[in-house]
Order: C-alpha cells, then structure tokens, then sequence
C-alpha cells in the first residue's frame, strides 16, 4: 500500500468511532429501549411528562441564560476596553483574566466556594445566586477572549469614519463597534450558554444541591438506569443542535470578517 | 481677516506624540476656498497626521486650526463640516452601499425621502447607478474607493480631505481616478485637501502643492513652482529628477559645479557657496568644443519615448533625458541654458566624492588607497579569517558593486605644494576672499572641483597637491 497524505488522518478516524461514532450509537440505543432490550418511546415521554426533568429543564435553561447575560455584561466592556484602548500593558491586563483558565479547575472552585462561605455564611441558601456565581467564575474568559479579538480586528478607522460621518461616541459604538463585534459575542454565547446547562460539577463542588441538565442525567446514571440518562442526553444533544444551527447561519460570513475563531 | 476667501488656515501647528516623536513642526498654511491642496512627502513625512488633525482625530501639540476664521481646535471631529476619504476606504462591512452612503446623512436627521434622492444622485456622480443594495465585500477596490468618496461627498462637507485615497488601485485605475477627483474637485466646488507620496499624482491634480519631509514644510506652491523653481534640495531631489551639484558663485552671474563654470540667472555674491540643480531634460547634448564641461558617454538607456543618458566628466556624473541616441564611449559636450540651472544657496560647502572599494577591501580613489576599510564603513560587517569582508547576514560582498561617498568640509582640506603628497593634484582656478580667510576652488586632474578655506593667498593656477585627513572624512556606503 503506497502511503499517501491521507493515511495521516487514519489515527484521528480511528479515534472518532470508538469514542464518538460508537458512544453515539451505544446512546441512541438504550435511549430507544427499555431494560430488555425492546424499542420503545416511553423514555422519550416520561422526559416530557415528568413535571421533574421538565423542571430541571427549565431551571438549567434558566441558570444557563442568567449566567451568560452576566457574564455578557461583566465581558464586553472589559474586552471593548481592553482592545480599543492603546494601553502599552494591554497583553498583561488581558492576562490575568485568562489566568483563572491556567489554574486547577477543582482548586479554583473550592477558593470561590471558601470566599462564598465567608459572604453568605450557609453556601444552602441561596442556592440559584451560587450557581450563577460559580458558573460566571468558571466560563467568563470563555466570553471575554472571541469578544475581545473580533473588536481587536476591527479597522479603527472604521471607527474614525463613522466619527468623521458626524456619530459621537456613544452612536459609533452602537451603529459600527457593537454590530460588528456580534461575531464576537455570537462564539461568546455559545462557548458559556452550553456549558452552562450541563456542568454541574461546578454546582457539586459549591455543595449547591440544585440540579441542572448535567447533575439529572448523572442521577439517573448513578441509579443505574442507562436508558432514561440516555434519553436525556439525546434530548440535550437535539437542542445543542438546533442552537448551534440557529447561529451558524452566517458562519461563513463571521469567518470572512475575521469573527473569532475562540 | 485680510484674505476673505480663505477657508481653513494651520496656525505654528506642531505634533509631538507620547513616544517623543515630532510628528509635525510649525506647519503653516492657508487654503483658499474651492482650492485643490495636496500634501506631498515621503512616508512619515508628517503629511497624514496633519490632514488627521484637520480632521479631529489627532490634536496639535501647540498651534491653531481656523476654519473661517473660527478656531476648531476643541471642535470633535464629528462637529467638524470636514469629511474624509479614507486610505482603506473604511467602508462599514455590515452595511450595504446605500447605508453606508446615508450614514451621515441620518445622522444628521435629514427626512429619508431626501436621502434617498441624495444618495441616489452621489451614486450617479461616482457612476455607480443601481449600487445601493450591493454588499461592500462584493466589489472591487475601485468601486470601494468610488462609494467611499460618495460617502464623504453626500455629506456636502465644506473641506473633503482624501488620505492617500488612490494607493491601493493598479496604475491604469490610478490616473482614472485621479482625472475624475480632479473633475469632480471642478464641478463641485468644494476644496479638497490631498495626501499622497506620488509626486506624478500632485503635480497633476493639484492647484497648490505642499512639500513636507521629517515634519516640516519644505515648499508651498503650484506645481509649476516646485518643478521648476524648487526651493530647497529636499524638493529637488524629491519632485522629478535631478543632477544636484554642489559649488560657489565665481563671478557676475557665474556659477562653478560639476567641474565647469556655467552662466546663470540667479544673482549670488561671489564666494556664496551653492547648490546647482539641473533637470535631465534641460541638458543639452553638443560636441566637445561647444560644451561648457567635456565628458565621455557611459551609459544609455532607452526608456520609450527618450533616453537617459549617463555622461560622466572625470569623476563628474550627468544625467540627461534626450530624445536623441548616443553611443557609449563617445566624447561629448555638456550645456546648460543659464534659466535651467536652478541654484540654491547652501549655508556652507562639503566637497563630495567618490572611493571605490579595491580587492584588499581598502578605499581607493584616483589610485591612493585610504587607511579606512569596508568594515569601518559597513556596519555590521566583519573580515573573515581567508580575508575576504562578510556583511552582517554572512554573505560575502564584492567590492566592485559598491562604493564610498566621501564627505570633508573646505577647511578640513589643505593644501601644498607638493604634488605627490596630496590625495588628489589639481589647479586653483577661482579664489574669493572671504574676510577672515581665501576660498578657492581646485579643478582636479580629474575635473572635479574642491573648495577649500586657507588663511593664506595663493595664487590663481597654482598647481596644488590636496592633503585630506582621514580623521576629517565622513563615510556613506553606496550600491553602484
């Protein structure tokens, strides 16, 4: 067999169907069975009758939406700052934002979880406060880095040309700086909002015992029902989805005007 | 206000930015209105930050900017009635044509019928009917730079300031565009304020050139006067081609360069010292006896519809722009007509020359090698052990592509009596008396001219020997 180029990429697809292709139909399987191993649709109903997972449902949705909002507000001024302004410590500034990402993730929770402790006294209540806190804490960087390099890549004359055309600060920002940077926020949202219904390990460790889409379907694994975790992971799946698909309209567009990448 | 017309006048303006660096130093000018200024220089010459503080976006260090006689120096630059072409366009990608064109007109709350009429009639005056809901990424640079200009043009600003607006189109689409600025400039009426380093660009569209170089003014004028009438050696040297040459007055209307003594119009004390300009077009090709200095042909280079030749007097080098052939090797004569040499007074005299490079790596010049070696001169340069001179890169340098000019002041040179222990022979053939000291001119052996200061009076056609210290000289590295 004569090596070609493509040969290179047989490790990478090797690695796709055992661990995503496989998974993925393993998934599809106990989430369309019951414990016999026969079809069914019941696991599919129950999500959606279970006023329980419907409610978790909602509520992760709801973390999710209140914690990028946050993070959105406490995000775009600093990332507009930081890249319209010609501060010579730009790099450093921008730094120690990102530097949370180096540390530990499980060190990190447990120092927010300790300082928590000393403002709230009993972490228990207020339980919704905390996990938007926690999530904030972990994902921030996620929305300040794409936010930050689509307004660096902005042509400042853009800027200058919308001032020269008669618009002050404040309408410059919001008819040219705030249009373009949506790219930006786009794979902001994106890269907080999912997470953000899912990892509920950040809520574990604030010994917050909500639960959200992550900590429903690890529930149902721990109690050893394969097929109704299975189905909620399925249903999250669908609606990362259609989420993704409602974004990605304009992808290629994003990518010609250097939307980030992050 | 004496001059009532004009429109926006720069006061002393000067622009020191936070690094220290002088963008702009005492910047003066005043433009009249409907006038098509241009601002002309090399890159960082100072002439984009000076439109930017036109504009607003920059803020002079010390100075005022009048606008009909008010001061707009506070003035934001969306409050300022100036728009801007810029270099890039800056056309907002997320608009389509038409938004970006109404940008400022809905900024200023005009009723949308009206600017949709406006909108629509820019369009036609940049010939792009039928544009409006064209993407920006859509079209091509040309049809950028047509809507960028529509965009600052339907504001009906009072100054259009362009940045460079052309440098970014091929060389066909330049001289278009350029004609079409330049009716547009007639039809409208409005003044325009050009930058660009392309001096084939200003003086074609320009109705008043402002030369600039390391922040300062160098001459303000119409294209016809920089050409022709070119102020400093900057301008020059800058606009067109030219033979610059330095020398002194010798008489009555009489100016010694380039190892001859030429008629001129400019009237000059005698002694001043000079720089002599003449155009390549303006030299005359004739034979030996009628020329005023004798070369031989050296170079000729056919360049469509003339040729450049190179003649070369001793070390002497002319260039000429002639529509008629010459052969390599012929001997010639060189004239000027005394209204094309253009002489400029130079505060004081450098004798300039050049040393070639020998195979020891030595300088050489009129075959006495010189103490000095290519390392001293190059920087970064070093000898390898087998001897030969590498550059800073490692790369090995042959001597016979490069060259040295020399540069010593008259009063560093002296001279003797002795022949042999000179650098260079050659005769006195004009001595001025100066109060304190004599200058004289010595026409070399090799019909170079050097001016040098002695206290002592020698005599006209003396034969002298030129003594030169090392020490004295000053070293610039040229490619042949």
């Amino acid at each position: 067999m004569q090596f070609s180029r493509k040969h290179l990429g047989i490790p990478y697809a090797a690695f796709l169907i055992i661990f995503v292709v496989a998974p993925l139909l393993v998934l599809f399987y106990y989430a369309f069975t019951d414990g016999q191993g026969l079809f069914t649709a019941q696991n599919f109903l129950h999500f959606f009758t279970n006023p329980n997972t419907l409610g978790t449902l909602y509520y992760s949705l709801i973390v999710a939406l209140v914690t990028t909002v946050v993070c959105l507000l406490l995000a775009y001024p600093v990332a507009y700052f930081l890249a319209t302004s010609n501060l010579r410590m730009k790099s450093v500034v921008l730094m120690l934002f990102i530097m949370p990402m180096w540390i530990n993730f499980s060190l990190r929770i447990t120092a927010l979880k300790e300082i928590l402790s000393v403002l709230e006294g009993n972490l228990a209540m207020h339980p919704f406060l905390n996990a938007v806190i926690g999530m904030t804490y972990d994902f921030l960087p996620f929305m300040i880095l794409p936010i930050y390099t689509t307004i660096m890549r902005l042509d400042g004359a853009l800027r200058e040309a919308s001032m020269d055309l008669g618009a002050d600060h404040v309408q410059t920002f919001l008819r040219v700086t705030l249009p373009l940077s949506v790219p930006g926020i786009i794979s902001g949202v994106s890269m907080v909002f999912l997470p953000a219904m899912t990892n509920y390990v950040v809520l574990d460790m604030l010994y917050n015992s909500t639960y959200i889409m992550g900590s429903l379907i690890g529930s149902y694994f721990s109690a050893y029902n394969w097929n109704g975790g299975s189905m909620i992971s399925l249903i999250l799946l669908a609606l990362i989805c259609i989420f993704t698909l409602l974004n990605s309209g304009d992808e290629e567009e994003k990518a010609r005007e250097g939307g980030a990448l992050l | 206000m004496e001059n009532t017309d004009t429109i926006i006048e720069l006061k002393g303006i000067s622009k020191v930015f936070e690094d220290g660096f002088k963008a702009v130093d005492n910047f003066n000018l005043q433009v009249k209105r409907g006038e098509f200024v241009t601002f002309l220089g090399p890159s960082g010459c100072g002439k984009t930050t000076t439109l930017r503080m036109i504009a607003g976006f920059e803020v002079p260090t010390e100075g005022d900017i009048l606008l009909n006689g008010e001061s707009i120096i506070g003035l934001p630059p969306y409050m300022r009635p100036i728009n801007t072409v810029f270099q890039r366009y800056a056309l907002f990608p997320h608009m389509n044509v038409f938004d970006n064109i109404a940008f400022g007109l809905r900024q200023k709350k005009t009723p949308s019928d009206l600017i949709g009429k406006k909108v629509r009639r820019v369009l036609e005056l940049v010939d792009l009917e039928g544009f409006e809901n064209r993407r920006i990424k859509t079209l091509s640079g040309g049809q950028q730079q047509r809507i960028a200009i529509a965009r600052a043009l339907v504001n009906e600003p009072e100054i259009l300031l362009l940045d460079e607006p052309l440098g970014a189109l091929d060389l066909k689409m330049r001289k278009e565009m350029q004609l079409e600025l330049k009716e547009m400039h007639d039809t409208l009426g409005i003044t325009f304020i050009y930058v660009t380093h392309d001096q084939e660009e200003a003086l074609t569209m320009s109705d008043k050139i402002v030369v600039m170089n390391e922040g300062c003014t160098q001459q303000i004028g119409t294209p016809e006067d920089i050409y022709n009438e070119p102020e400093t050696i900057f301008v020059a040297d800058f606009i067109g081609e030219s033979n610059i040459f330095n020398g002194m007055m010798t008489g009555h209307l009489k100016a010694r360069f380039c190892g001859g003594e030429f008629d001129c119009v400019d009237d000059y004390k005698e002694g001043t010292h000079i720089t002599a300009i003449v155009r390549p077009e303006d030299v005359v090709i004739t034979s030996p006896e009628r020329g005023t200095i004798v070369g031989v042909v050296d170079k000729v280079i056919f360049k469509g519809i003339h040729y450049e030749i190179t003649v070369l007097s001793g070390k002497n080098e002319m260039v000429i722009q002639t529509v008629k052939n010459a052969t390599p090797g012929d001997r010639v004569g060189l004239r000027v007509d005394p209204e094309n040499i253009h002489i400029i007074i130079a505060p004081d005299h450098t004798n300039l020359f050049y040393a070639d490079i020998n195979q020891n790596y030595k300088l050489e010049y009129n075959e006495h090698e010189l103490d000095k070696n290519l390392t001293e001169v190059m920087r970064g340069s070093s000898r390898r052990d087998d001897g030969t001179v590498v550059d800073s890169a490692g790369q090995a340098i042959e001597p016979d592509r490069l060259r040295v000019l020399v540069a010593i002041k008259p009063d560093d040179i002296e001279m003797t009596d002795d022949q042999e222990a000179g650098i260079v022979q050659g005769w006195i053939s004009n001595l001025v008396y100066k109060g304190d000291h004599y200058s004289y001119i010595i026409h070399t052996d090799l019909e170079q001219d050097f001016v040098v200061n002695d206290e002592y009076l020698w005599n006209m056609g003396d034969q002298v020997g030129l003594l030169m210290p090392e020490d004295k000289m000053t070293f610039t590295l040229k490619r042949k």
